[in-house]
């Protein structure tokens, strides 16, 4: 006969003790019933003012607003809208802007940003020097003050649509912004469009095979010459066969203002430059961090295995320094995303400045509007944040293995 | 942690706060011994600062003859500039008490924003300026033009109208302040310059070359403009509304503000009533008898307001117009003080 | 044997000197070596000294050799006056220049305003020299005191009562909106299914409510008295300072070691009541000048200096908080962090623009600065945290547990073994903090507030001055401000991280 073993005595209290409490027991029960009761306090505080004062003024509540009619116009709309549409569309609209100028940023502050660190790092000492100063003077400026300066001195000088400076007659620069040429699809564009399609997926998977052959087998196949012809060589066929499937819409001088071609409008372009040239000067010195902290010896290492100084960087070093810069790389970028709310200082009309300026002021509804402004911002940064850990998550499984 | 930040906010604020209860106004304001006024960030003849930033301007004047029949004295006033955009908050937090500030009176600010308008300062409607350069002489040349238009009032609304129902195109240009609009307006990056037209008037003074701009004939729009004051205080309401009627009627009645004191003396009726010699009107608003007299006194009756800041006397030469006197061919009217 | 000199392997004459190895040292070996040592690298260089000589050749021209010195209005700047192109138009600068640093300041009282610039360069100067002695006294000085005087100085008014006062509204406030919340449930009561459950809350809270208002009592009731005297504020001053000065000395002791505190308690106090006194705050003070008044550099620095003290605290009990083993502290401070983190500053200012009055009692309304100051705090606050939060986590675990080994309470291990270690560990990350904060207060010029830029801004709209250069000439010269101050900050800040890995060189 065995005895069994006994039971543990229910330690009830223990339990509750750990889950209310976390290590600190009774005394953080205590402190957080405190807490929780001044926070009770002060959300209730918060409710009932604003509950009176919201009464008192008479201001109407809810989301109904957002069906409304809108009444008003903006410049710059990537989806149809005029006047008479909702405020919905209008948040909408504010909404792809402010996007639509963060990834223009983005791709230009990147690209700004790895030429100047490359500057800063190149064996070149006036090259290093002019990349320090842009560095030096750009980070000591307030970015807003970068904005206005771009907007109301340098675009400014621009001459008037009458006198605008002609790039080749096709396109034109003046202070109403830069009018391009727009393609309009004919017949066959959309065959056109189709090939296109199809020389981009053959490129991608021609370079995923590539890269396990190397990997698996150990196999060097040469694929720029297949894929140059892929991306290039068969829309040119397409083109020949069949014709140009596009025509050029000219911009011309009508009245006021260019009629025809695409425009971007100068306040997209004094944004975009003030926002890109900022973000680049933080981006070089994150990515000449992330260079330096690759330890030296990789570069030796290197080219003692013969391969050239390119070659090291983008095989060896890019790939290791890229662990250090990927994350406030990304930090910068959603950095870049928050300031294009500054739009709202020279009138582009991005969410901030369409919807919790003009809708604001139209409608009066401050709570409801702000919070969907900060809604959309903190939505941006927590799916960036999400992103970034399962990144972080996977290097360090790639490192851990 | 937050309760560090509510007592901060509570110590900050008792060193800055005023007291403006919602339905007291008037004692608010005597216990402040200050109005609160809100007005326009600088248009020339309604509000504007000098160097020295002391304001003038018909809307200034409103403020002034308010705090004059209030405290006899015109300079206790606090000016506080506000932008299209933070008026009516700044009213119905209370921040300012009266706002007069070339707000347009329309049905959905008087009922949706939980304020009430007082009056009618100044008869206005919306106009367009050009360059003359352009040589455009009706505002329906316009098509295809750039307008440049402050975001968060009417005029933004009125435009989108007026160039839809015109069938027109135009290229909207939004700015948060008047200071704004207008310098885009002269670096050319529009063609237009929309607001009231009395702002167009105004507006062309700040202009490097004023002369080289002109004001197309066309009016859009009813603006009526006014000063607004909260809901809720019908004490208040009555003291903005009669202050700005008592104006009015002293024009009606010839009383200036050299001759007040001469005109309080007369045995005419009607005048003894209004200047408080006969009746006491002015108690039953809270005020004192001779309230009209302060007003006066402070800054002259509506027609010596308008002159000096907006008409002949100005350099913005505005004509009387609609805003002349009801018997005169105006829409300026009075209900009788009796 | 054969004679080794003889050999033909051994040379007979004496070698050639060679040439002196190429210098690589001074100007020439720097150029030589770094400039010009092959033929990509002479391709750069001369795409380099393009570069420079396209920007700053036209810049120096613009801001020295073209400009306009002297003028009294824009027809001194325009060329058809001038005869030349003209670059920079300083006499624009000149005539907006108090308009820039005071704004509408008024013109007899901006002694004020220098007073107090010259009050803090006094103050942060030895703070910011790690040779000079008695940092505490002076960090004191400048975070607690300095302030108070600077808000006094530039705001003016006076005060109608102390301490004593000030706690008794305080609590009445709280005990008031206690009491408010019960009557609004006995009041919902009424109406509600779960009337009586309501009832029973309701009037517990009105309970505690009346319990704090009998307690607090006396504290009214004093307060009260005081200001029916002639001297409110002098009674008040010496009721509270004796207080606190018991307070402090039985704290700090007793009759064993509390003589210190009792000192320096007695010293503080007898500092504020010469501050009372050389200001006038107990009979009105400094005439007012109203917030709406300021403008151009001192609100500049105002907002800048006012997020600076009040940020760090913010961000340090929030770390505290992020770290602490209590769920719901935690759990608060990482909500709390990371929501001010997402969201854009200018959002922030509306926010407290907009939405700040209405959760204030309809009864009072905050001025438009201190709202933009709430707003900049809480953001900086946010940021401020997560650097304190990186210098918290980098102090190893032993120090803590040697603490609690010792036997010092939490309190005591943080406030004397973690936080001064963590914080030196990151003082170059908060002065960088500080550099985004001063930049970012260039923001408030968008809700309405006349800072440098806002100044600046406005001072283009003026006709007498309108010209073609006005605009570059208004830039260049607040972008210099701006740069001196960045700029140097972050030299402050590269100074201090060189002092701080002292130990880590050699």
């Amino acid at each position: 006969m065995s005895i069994e073993a006994r039971k543990p005595p229910p330690q009830i209290a223990l339990k509750i003790r750990r889950v209310l409490g976390g290590k600190t027991g009774w005394n953080g029960i205590a402190v957080q019933f405190a807490f929780a009761a001044v926070l009770g306090w002060i959300a209730y505080e918060i409710v009932s003012n604003a509950r009176a004062n919201l009464e008192n003024q008479h201001i109407a509540a809810g989301f109904g607003f957002l069906a409304n009619n809108a009444g008003f116009d903006v410049n710059q709309t990537l989806i149809s809208y005029t006047g008479s549409d909702t405020f919905l569309r209008v948040f909408l609209v504010g909404l792809l802007n402010t996007l639509v100028v963060s990834v223009v940023g983005i791709v230009f502050a990147t690209v700004i940003g790895f030429i100047v660190a490359l500057c800063r790092l190149s064996p070149n000492w006036l090259l290093a020097r002019i990349g320090e100063i842009y560095v030096e003077i750009i980070r000591n400026l307030p970015v807003l003050f970068q904005i206005l300066f771009w907007y109301l001195a340098v675009l400014a000088a621009l001459p008037n649509p009458r006198q605008s400076i002609s790039l080749l007659g096709i396109a034109f620069v003046s202070n109403r912004g830069l009018v391009i040429p727009r393609p309009i699809g004919e017949s066959g564009f959309e065959a056109f469009l189709v090939v296109l399609a199809l020389g981009i997926v053959a490129s991608v998977v021609l370079r995923i095979h590539a890269r396990r052959a190397l990997f698996q087998r150990g196999q060097m196949i040469r694929i720029w010459p297949y894929v140059l012809g892929l991306l290039f060589g068969l829309p040119l066929v397409t083109i020949l066969v069949a014709g140009l499937p596009f025509s050029f819409e000219l911009p011309q001088l009508k009245g006021f203002n260019f009629a025809g071609g695409s425009r971007i409008i100068p306040e997209f372009v004094a944004l975009t430059l003030a926002l890109s040239t900022y973000t680049a000067a933080f981006i070089a010195e994150i990515v000449r961090a992330g260079i330096l902290s690759v330890h030296s010896g990789q570069m030796e290492a290197g080219s003692s295995l013969g391969l050239s100084r390119g070659t090291t960087l983008r095989l060896v070093v890019v790939p290791q320094a890229m662990r250090v810069i990927v994350p406030p790389l990304t930090n910068q970028y959603l950095n870049l995303t928050k300031n294009s709310s500054l739009a709202v200082a020279i009138g582009y009309p991005d969410l901030v400045s369409v919807f919790a300026g003009t809708s604001l002021s139209q409608t009066g509804q401050a709570i409801e509007i702000i919070a969907m402004t900060m809604g959309v911002y903190l939505l941006i940064s927590l799916i960036t944040s999400a992103v970034m850990s399962v990144y972080g998550w996977r290097i360090s499984r790639s490192l851990g293995a | 942690m937050k309760r560090v930040i509510l007592a901060l906010t509570l110590a900050l604020a008792a060193g800055l706060t005023a007291q403006a209860a919602e339905a007291q106004t008037l004692k608010t304001v005597k216990d402040r011994g200050m109005l609160s006024c809100g007005v326009s960030q600088g248009l020339p003849g309604f509000s504007s600062p000098d160097d020295k930033g002391n304001w003038t301007g018909l809307d200034v004047d409103v403020c002034r003859a308010i705090a004059g029949a209030i405290f006899n004295d015109p300079t206790k006033v606090k000016y506080v500039p506000l932008s299209a955009k933070d008026r009516f908050t700044a009213l119905q937090s209370g921040e300012v008490d009266v706002l007069s500030r070339n707000t347009t009176w329309t049905i959905s600010r008087d009922t949706s924003l939980g304020a009430n308008f007082t009056g009618v300062t100044y008869y206005d409607g919306q106009g367009f300026m050009v360059k003359k350069s352009l040589k455009v002489n009706s505002a329906l040349e316009l098509n295809s033009a750039s307008v440049c238009v402050q975001t968060g009032t009417t005029t933004e609304q009125n435009l989108a109208d007026y160039f839809k129902a015109n069938n027109m195109k135009y290229e909207v240009i939004a700015f948060g302040t008047n200071d704004e609009t207008v310098k885009a307006y002269e670096a050319g990056r529009c063609d237009v310059f929309t607001t009231d037209q009395s702002g167009l008037y105004a507006n062309r003074l700040k202009l490097a070359n004023p002369g080289d701009h002109m004001v197309l004939p066309e009016i859009i729009s009813k603006e009526p403009l006014g000063p607004m004051v909260r809901h809720g205080d019908d004490q208040w309401f009555d003291i903005v509304k009669w202050t700005l009627f008592a104006m009015i009627t002293a024009e009606e009645l010839g009383v200036t503000a050299k001759n007040v004191d001469e005109k309080a003396k007369q045995e005419n009726p009607e005048l003894k009533r209004v200047l408080g010699t006969d009746g006491n009107f002015g108690e039953q608003l809270g005020l004192s008898k001779d309230w009209v007299v302060r007003i006066v006194k402070a800054v002259g009756n509506y027609g010596e307001v308008f002159d000096r800041n907006v008409g002949a006397g100005s350099p913005l030469g505005i004509n009387r117009g609609l805003n002349n006197l009801w018997n005169k061919g105006g829409l300026q009217y009075a209900p009788p003080i009796r | 044997m054969s004679d080794i000199t003889s050999s033909s392997f051994v040379r007979q004459d004496l070698l050639d000197e060679r040439p002196a190895p190429v210098k690589t040292t001074g100007f020439v070996g720097l150029v030589r070596t770094r400039l010009f040592n092959s033929p990509t690298n002479i391709l750069l260089t001369i795409v380099g000294a393009l570069l420079l000589w396209f920007t700053i050749i036209p810049s120096v021209r613009f801001l020295m050799v073209d400009a306009v010195w002297t003028g009294k209005d824009r027809t001194a700047c325009l060329a058809e006056n001038a005869g030349f192109t003209v670059g920079a138009c300083w006499p624009y600068i000149q005539a907006k220049l108090p308009q820039l640093i005071y704004g509408f300041y008024p013109e007899a009282e901006r002694w004020r305003v220098n007073l107090t610039l010259v009050l803090s360069v006094v103050l942060l100067v030895p703070l910011l020299i790690p040779r000079l002695p008695s940092k505490g006294l002076n960090a004191g000085l400048f975070f607690f005191a300095f302030p108070v005087v600077a808000f006094f100085l530039l705001h003016g008014g006076g005060i109608k009562g102390f301490g004593l006062s000030w706690t008794a509204d305080l609590l009445q406030l709280f005990d008031d909106s206690i009491i408010g919340a019960g009557k609004a449930l006995l009041g919902l009561g009424k109406t509600s299914s779960a009337a009586p459950l309501l009832w029973v809350v309701g009037n517990v809270i009105m309970l505690v409510g009346t319990a704090i208002y009998w307690l607090i009592f006396p504290l009214t009731w004093l307060r009260d008295q005081l200001q029916g005297t002639g001297q409110s504020v002098w009674a008040d001053f010496a009721i509270t300072a004796a207080i606190v000065s018991l307070i402090a000395f039985v704290l700090g002791g007793g009759l064993r070691t509390g003589g210190r505190a009792l000192t320096s308690s007695v010293v503080t106090f007898a500092a504020i009541a010469i501050v009372i006194k050389l200001m006038g705050l107990d009979h009105g003070g400094l005439p007012i000048v109203q917030t709406n008044l300021w403008g151009g550099l001192l609100v500049t620095l105002v907002v800048s200096v006012t997020g600076i003290v009040t940020s760090l605290p913010i961000g340090i009990a929030l770390a505290l908080g992020r770290r602490s083993t209590i769920p719901l502290i935690r759990i608060f401070s990482i909500a709390f962090i990371e929501f001010w983190r997402g969201v854009p500053l200018i959002t922030v200012l509306f926010f407290a623009t907009y939405m700040l009055p209405l959760f204030l009692p309809g009864n009072f309304t905050v001025d438009g600065l201190v709202r933009a100051l709430i707003g900049i705090s809480l953001f900086t606050g946010a940021y401020q945290a997560e650097n304190v939060r990186g210098g918290l986590a980098a102090i190893p675990r032993g120090q803590g547990e040697a603490a609690a080994a010792l036997g010092l309470s939490w309190w005591k291990t943080t406030s004397l073994i973690v936080l001064p270690q963590a914080l030196r560990h990151v003082i170059p990350n908060l002065v960088n903090s500080f550099i985004s904060l001063f930049k970012d207060t260039s923001l408030v010029s968008i809700v309405a507030l006349f800072d440098l830029l806002g100044s600046l801004r406005a001072s283009f709209s003026d006709p007498k001055w309108s010209s073609p250069s006005t605009a570059f000439t208004g830039f260049a010269f607040a972008g210099i401000i701006y740069f001196i101050f960045c700029f140097g900050m972050s030299r402050y800040s590269l100074f201090v991280e060189h002092r701080l890995n002292a130990h880590r060189r050699n």
